[in-house]
């Protein structure tokens, strides 16, 4: 049928995918120019004397100043926790504190939009992705947790928990608000007070969350913000009166704050960095198991601990699937943050877009093959192009070390048991994926991978009442359910 | 003419064997008046690494048996104790314990391990659970074993403390590198001839002697131990495999003083949760 034939015949001009842009307003904001810590209740100045910018990644504009916190005003902060914990807190009836946690999980619902809206102005990310996933999701938290706070004496058999005292937590700039809702909301319920320190590029919402609690009548002391950057954090978490740390970032300075606290008392949990194996068997639902990937490894410019960075690809069908990975790439938006039709939105930071680039370099010089889709990015403010590297080694750079940026290093695999020793071939362990439609395989498969969350068919999915953490370098520890309790309580037995 | 006694030589066990220290080194185990009543392997940094690959290899196949099978082998091995106790409460005796408590002691380890064999196969019942989540997902969280874990036993009371420390890092299937008491190994190494012949599969348990500041950095910074029970380590001792637990993010657990406990089981776990969604 030659009729036939010379319709499926591709265009030599491409189809135009033009979107006319829809940008979220920002007049939801009503932001200050500069803001002060949040401490015992109230904005102060910071004793340090000393601010520091943060920018729209997106553009390069300051959106506002913002204090950096020294070790006079991290020691008020804490002083001001261990006073809330003594007096108030600790103390509170558990059926006091959840309803003072359930008041702020619907002050976060009530102002979803608008802390999506700074979330992408101050981070970068997408604004359907802040607007969709973090922000129901960080209320979701908080409303998980408020109804644990009266039934700790259920959570774990045989024993009668009591809280810990003050927290000291550091959380990163890729999901600001999410991120503060895992670590605080089960502080909170288990009966500790916190100091937060937010990440330096993102302080903003976790300001507007100090907002929030005055609002919502929270005691003073018991949530504070010490914004800033390293050295505030290490401030915090060397802090002698802190008896709790709790970190999310990358696996280098976890080590470090593991080796602080040699010695210490204090308890620890860290939620490290991540090389996910995402293995895609010959009969897994192909067309499905690319969306799986996309969302895998460009879900938030695949700036996540988690990312399904590493694809292993069984290799009868290797070839097959990248193709449609890569006409799946071309369509992807790249661009404004704000706009509602974005996919990839911006790198999070200079500092971060030339990490990426290095580690690019790296690839393309170790031998693996790029490729990027076609697509213009905007002239200021940190892009990148979403990037797929074929004819990767297991020994090159780009499948062994986190690039945390819209890389995805590919790499096949002939039988299970190949896919499950390079899967585990790192360090890391903190997140896997696997397709396939063979039932037995799956929990085979999920068996043998050591990694704290394995996905199947399925990736990147977050629930509060589902425990998220790793094996290995990926740290210790576990985040959401009732696992998520157990850092934030003691007990002795017998 | 009285018959003169055969001497037992005390070595180390790794492997399912019993080598003597690669170093040739030996030092006294003294009797609570202060003689010496034998000489014990002092275990070297070659035989640290051994016992550790030993561990690693071991690793797969005791954490891929049924609880059903590991609880089995744990109360083999307190049948096997029970059976032994006399040899047991002679050396505790020789080592300066009451034959009261000698006995009280030996008893207590056989209930411990009986105690925690039966949570082989009943504990990932009490850690793990279906994750209620607000979608179309099937989600459910279970402990597996940290792998290979350091055991840093305390120096008394010699029998039970190891007991009390070992049984629930076998549990879940970890594999375990087992620094005895310093100052009274004669019942760890017994102890091993009694793992040895309870059907506790070689490398599952690798028992070292020897000078505990001596062998306690190379645990601490050794990339392949997951985990470190640091129970036995003075204060300094903890600190320093603190210190060593960095390089490789090792979980360290400095127990209290609670006898048996189901969350001592749960420190060498970690929990993997598997989420598959539902449809047509």
């Amino acid at each position: 049928m030659p009729e036939a034939a010379e319709i499926a015949k591709p265009s030599s001009t491409p189809l135009k995918w033009e979107y006319a842009t829809s940008t979220e307003a920002t007049d939801i904001l009503d932001l200050e120019s500069r803001y002060g810590l949040f401490i015992d209740g109230e904005f102060v100045k910071p004793k340090s004397r000393k601010y520091f910018e943060s920018i729209n990644p997106a553009t390069e504009e300051t959106i506002a100043e913002v204090a950096e916190a020294g070790e006079a005003d991290v020691d008020a902060a804490v002083a001001a926790a261990r006073r809330a914990h003594s007096d108030v807190w600790g103390s509170m009836p558990g059926s006091e504190r959840a309803k003072h946690i359930f008041r702020i999980a619907r002050m976060i619902q009530e102002r979803s939009r608008e802390l999506a809206v700074l979330e992408t102005l101050d981070g970068g990310k997408p604004i359907k992705e802040a607007r969709d996933v973090d922000l129901p999701l960080a209320a979701a938290h908080f409303f998980y947790y408020a109804g644990w706070a009266d039934k700790l004496d259920y959570a774990f058999p045989g024993v009668r928990p009591e809280s810990l005292g003050v927290a000291g937590q550091v959380i990163p700039w890729n999901f600001p608000m999410m991120m503060l809702a895992w670590k605080v909301a089960p502080a909170l319920a288990a009966g500790n007070t916190v100091v937060l320190k937010p990440a330096e590029t993102t302080p903003l919402t976790a300001l507007l969350l100090g907002q929030i609690a005055v609002e919502a009548g929270l005691p003073p002391g018991v949530f504070n913000v010490v914004t800033g950057a390293g050295d505030t954090g290490a401030a915090v978490v060397g802090h002698e009166d802190v008896d709790k740390v709790a970190f999310t970032g990358s696996t280098a300075v976890g080590k470090i704050i593991q080796s602080q606290l040699a010695g210490t008392n204090k308890k620890l949990t860290l939620e490290l960095g991540g090389k996910a194996a995402h293995i895609i068997f010959e009969d897994a639902p192909l067309d499905q198991a690319v969306e799986g990937v996309i969302n895998g490894i460009f879900f938030n410019q695949g700036h996540v601990c988690c990312a399904g960075s590493r694809l292993l690809v069984q290799e009868n069908i290797h070839d097959r699937f990248v193709d449609k990975l890569k006409k799946r790439l071309a369509t992807l938006r790249v661009g404004d943050p704000l706009d509602k039709n974005t996919d990839v939105g911006a790198i999070n930071s200079r500092a971060q877009l030339d990490k990426i680039n290095e580690l690019v370099e790296a690839g393309r010089s170790e031998g693996a093959e790029m490729y990027q889709p076609d697509c213009s990015l905007p002239e200021r403010g940190f892009f990148f192009r979403p990037t797929l590297f074929t004819n990767v080694a297991q020994s090159h750079r780009i499948a062994q070390e986190e690039i945390f940026g819209p890389v995805l290093s590919i790499l096949s695999f002939r039988t299970p048991e190949e896919a499950v020793e390079k899967a585990n071939n790192t360090p890391y362990g903190l997140s896997a994926g696997v397709w396939t439609t063979k039932g037995s395989r799956i929990l085979w498969m999920a068996d043998q991978l050591k990694a704290g969350v394995v996905w199947a068919n399925t990736y990147n999915k977050f629930d509060p009442a589902s425990p998220f953490g790793g094996y290995k370098e990926s740290g210790f520890g576990r985040e959401g359910g009732r696992h998520g309790l157990l850092p934030y309580l003691k007990w002795s037995e017998g | 003419m009285s018959r003169l006694d055969v001497k037992k030589t005390y070595k180390l066990y790794i492997g399912g064997k019993f080598p003597r220290s690669e170093s040739g080194r030996t030092y006294p185990a003294l009797a609570g008046d202060g003689t010496v009543l034998a000489r014990v392997a002092a275990a070297s940094r070659k035989d640290l690494r051994d016992a550790v690959r030993i561990a690693r290899g071991a690793l797969t196949g005791w954490s891929a048996r049924s609880g059903y099978n590991r609880g089995q082998i744990l109360y083999r091995i307190a049948e096997t104790l029970e059976d032994r106790s006399g040899t047991f409460v002679d050396q505790l005796t020789a080592t300066g314990s009451t034959a009261a408590a000698a006995k009280k002691e030996v008893a207590a380890s056989v209930d411990r391990l009986v105690w925690y064999a039966g949570w082989a196969d009943k504990f990932a019942q009490i850690y793990g659970n279906l994750n209620p989540v607000s979608g179309p997902f099937f989600n459910i969280s279970a402990p597996e074993p940290t792998g290979v874990v350091g055991v840093v036993v305390p120096e008394e009371p010699g029998l039970l403390g190891l007991v009390s420390r070992l049984a629930p890092v076998l549990v879940p299937g970890n594999t375990a590198v087992v620094l005895a008491s310093e100052s009274a190994p004669m019942p760890a190494i017994t102890f091993s001839e009694v793992l040895d012949s309870s059907d506790v599969p070689g490398g599952v348990v690798n028992l070292l002697t020897g000078k505990k500041d001596a062998l306690i950095p190379f645990l601490a910074d050794h990339m392949d131990v997951n985990a470190i029970d640091a129970g036995g380590a003075s204060p300094d001792q903890v600190a320093r495999i603190q210190e060593g637990a960095v390089h490789n993010v090792k979980r360290v657990v400095v127990p209290d003083e609670t006898a048996q406990s189901p969350y001592r089981i749960a420190a060498f776990t970690e929990i993997k949760t598997v989420w598959h969604p539902k449809g047509l």
